[in-house]
């Protein structure tokens, strides 16, 4: 077996062997589970619903306020006072909606009192509700309008957009979802580098506070050893994200059977709702169902090119791993131990960081000049690049970008592999960015 | 004569410093040679250069008649001075991994780490964490890992510091014997005693250059100074007009009853014309030559290439 397999076997094994190993592969899909299944399965307990009680002087909405799974209305027909009375008696109303008479010519009089504050998706609700009536009632006075031909009045609009590729032919690209879809492996991205580059980083700085070093190298050339160490990790990060993949989709389908019929009727429900709310669609609109929003979701993941996403990912990921992993090794070794390694951090964590704010800019524009450029140039293309992937980009933006990733990160390791084989037999000295400089020059 | 290492004229220079400076030293094949220096002289860089950890920047260096190749690697054990072990590791498999980096197969190093775990009486550590072990057992099993793969060259940097006066012992007695079975060995070490007692041949470096080189009796013949021991009984004062001019007394010691002077005999003077002064002063119990030694020899002719 060659040397440098040895290398990577010995630090692949190592880290793999670990507790925080296995604590993180088992917890970080707990963790992405709970996000998926949590928010679900919280809104099938929902039992907290509010009773308001509803004074409407003007009689125009005792049909219009339906009751919703936050909330339910009645309409009672007392005055105010003895309502606010009820409240502080310990009620079966929560909240008293008042709607006083003069609410056409002078909307903003309506109020609510309460006992537990109503949600504010409820009262956005309870808003809408007045504001359509309102309009529907000015509509009718004076233009004698009915109830239906003011809901052909309201079309519904969606553009949708189109990406011409570049043979010519158009392509309804994937808006929203390929942001979200983006952005999230963006930040896988910038995490792992981060992870996994202070882990190599810490590797460098342990061989060398362990004094092995010079055992190792008198066997082994320190490039040999570098490079084994970043392939090493890298491996092993690639094995945390299968982990995290085959793991997630396992427990966010055994919780989904789990919960399956409570959830699926929350959905429904919703659905229904969601139809209520919006009684000016005509017939012709899409009548969602559960099925048909699913064949939406579908529908625009199919507009993702998922093998090249994919692909792009893995790229990408190796490809800012090994650039950013070698300049994190090359500071390892300048170092004698991590509380200095402060001041060398700051030039290589930088440019991370300004990258995924870039990244949220690009989400918003893809295609703009600071995307472009973002893109391309190493030190953010593999995290920006991620993110305008999904949106779909022109071929040669994506070769140019990784042909200069992969120029960078073979001259990076090059230029690290110089200060690493200085920098592992330097102890006790304070190092700075000159003292570095030189070490690139140094012979063999 | 056959020489395992020949290194001729090494200039190694770092930025503003030069750590060797024209360096020649040739190793003969079946010996231990004491590469010998004050701190920071460069024995290390030079070190490091035949374990091709550095390259240096002009000179020649063959290995067993080759110039200096990565091959040669595998016929190298190297126990560098600040040596250590990665602590979250086993012994045995970090013995394996390292065993396996010098170029041997997993199953030789097994076998052959078995038979030294045995022989230090280290078998039940096999299993242990290195962080479990003492400073001195940690040694022991870096000591293993050097000599393992049967290195036709052996270069130990201060290999008994750090062990108790028994362990000390054993790795002596185990570097005469890896000698004895022909490998070559360089040992670079602090310890003059243990240079005078088990080194044949000496390179002593100061100041990124090579002062002194020879073998070991023949450098402390050429820096006797001519000077004796004589044990006597009698008048010291008898003693001291026996000595005539060509003489010159040292000091002495009177305290016992066989009383001891040490006396440099000036040149073109033998032992003999000493005794036949003093024979008919003082009863003669003893003449010993003062051979001088590595510890007085290192310290005058590094001093004396300091001042320069």
């Amino acid at each position: 077996m060659s040397k440098i397999s040895l290398i990577i076997q010995r630090e692949y094994l190592v880290r793999v062997k670990k507790k925080s190993f296995l604590i993180m592969s088992i917890v970080g899909p707990l963790l992405i589970a709970a996000l998926m299944i949590v928010p679900a399965w919280l809104a099938t307990n929902e039992e907290d619903s509010q009773l308001v009680e509803v004074i409407d002087e003007s009689g125009l909405f005792i049909n219009e306020l339906k009751n919703t799974e936050e909330v339910s209305f009645e309409h009672t027909f007392r005055s105010l006072k003895d309502a606010q009375n009820d409240l502080n008696n310990k009620g079966d109303y929560t909240a008293v909606l008042h709607i006083p008479k003069v609410i056409v010519s002078l909307p903003q009089t309506a109020q609510i009192f309460y006992k537990d504050k109503p949600k504010g998706s409820s009262i956005r609700y309870m808003e809408e509700q007045i504001a359509k009536t309102i309009e529907n009632k000015k509509l009718e006075d004076l233009y004698n309008l009915s109830v239906d031909q003011i809901s052909g009045l309201r079309p519904k609009v969606r553009i949708v957009s189109n990406k011409i590729t570049e043979d010519g032919k158009s392509e309804e690209s994937a808006d929203s979802l390929a942001t979200g879809v983006g952005l999230v492996l963006a930040m896988f991205i910038y995490f792992f580098i981060f992870l996994f580059g202070v882990q190599v980083m810490r590797g460098v700085i342990e061989e060398k506070t362990n004094r092995i070093i010079e055992v190792i190298i008198s066997s082994v050339k320190p490039f040999e050893l570098m490079m084994g160490k970043i392939i090493g990790i890298a491996l092993v990060a690639l094995t945390q994200v299968a982990l995290w993949i085959v793991l997630s989709t396992a427990f966010v389908t055994i919780a989904q059977s789990a919960f399956s019929d409570e959830i699926r009727d929350v959905k429904t429900e919703q659905v229904k709702q969601l139809e209520e709310f919006n009684p000016e669609k005509g017939d012709n609109d899409v009548v969602k169902s559960e099925k048909n929003i699913f064949a939406e979701l579908n529908y625009k993941l199919s507009l993702i090119n998922f093998p090249l996403v994919i692909g792009c990912f893995i790229f990408y990921f190796l490809g800012g791993y090994l650039f950013y992993g070698s300049l994190f090794a090359a500071i390892g070794s300048a170092v004698d131990n991590e509380t200095d390694t402060q001041q060398f951090m700051m030039p290589v964590t930088m440019p991370l960081i300004v990258s995924i704010v870039i990244a949220q800019v690009v989400m918003d524009n893809p295609d703009g000049s600071l995307a472009f450029w973002a893109s391309i140039i190493p030190f953010t293309s593999p995290i920006v690049m991620m993110v305008r992937i999904p949106f779909g980009v022109a071929g040669w933006e994506v070769a140019l970008s990784m042909v200069i990733l992969v120029a960078t990160f073979i001259s990076s390791t090059m230029m690290a592999g110089k200060i690493y084989r200085t920098g592992i037999l330097m102890y006790g000295k304070k190092i700075n960015f000159k003292e570095i400089g030189k070490w690139l020059f140094y012979k063999g | 004569m056959d020489s395992i290492l020949v290194a001729e004229n090494i200039v190694k220079q770092y930025a503003s410093h030069r750590a060797l400076d024209g360096v020649s030293i040739e190793v003969p094949k079946g010996c231990i040679y004491g590469l010998l220096g004050p701190n920071g002289a460069g024995k290390t860089s030079f070190i490091r250069i035949i374990n091709q950890i550095t390259a240096p920047d002009s000179g020649t260096i063959l290995l067993n008649g080759e110039p200096l190749a990565q091959k040669h690697i595998s016929m190298i054990g190297y126990l560098p001075e600040e040596r250590g072990l990665y602590k979250k590791m086993e012994v045995g498999e970090q013995a394996l991994y390292l065993a396996q980096l010098k170029g041997m197969s997993k199953k030789d190093a097994k076998a052959k780490l078995k038979i030294w775990f045995e022989k230090f009486e280290i078998t039940p550590w096999w299993n242990k964490k290195v962080e479990e072990l003492s400073k001195g057992m940690a040694q022991k099993v870096q000591f293993i890992i050097t000599v393992l793969h049967d290195p036709k060259l052996l270069i130990l940097d201060e290999p008994f510091s750090g062990f108790d006066p028994i362990n000390a012992k054993l790795i002596q007695s185990e570097i005469l014997r890896l000698k004895d079975e022909g490998s070559s060995i360089i040992l670079s070490t602090h310890n003059m005693g243990s240079v005078e007692e088990i080194c044949e041949h000496i390179a002593l470096i100061n100041n990124s250059k090579k002062i002194l080189s020879g073998p070991v009796k023949q450098i402390q013949q050429d820096f006797k100074e001519g000077i004796y021991e004589v044990t006597f009984k009698g008048n010291m004062i008898g003693f001291t007009n026996a000595l005539w001019t060509g003489c010159e007394l040292i000091d002495s010691n009177e305290n016992n009853e066989y009383k001891k002077a040490r006396v440099r005999l000036l040149e073109h003077k033998s032992p003999n014309d000493l005794l036949k002064a003093i024979v008919s002063e003082v009863e003669v119990f003893g003449l010993e030559e003062i051979i001088p030694s590595m510890s007085d020899i290192f310290i005058k002719q590094v001093e004396a290439t300091s001042n320069k």
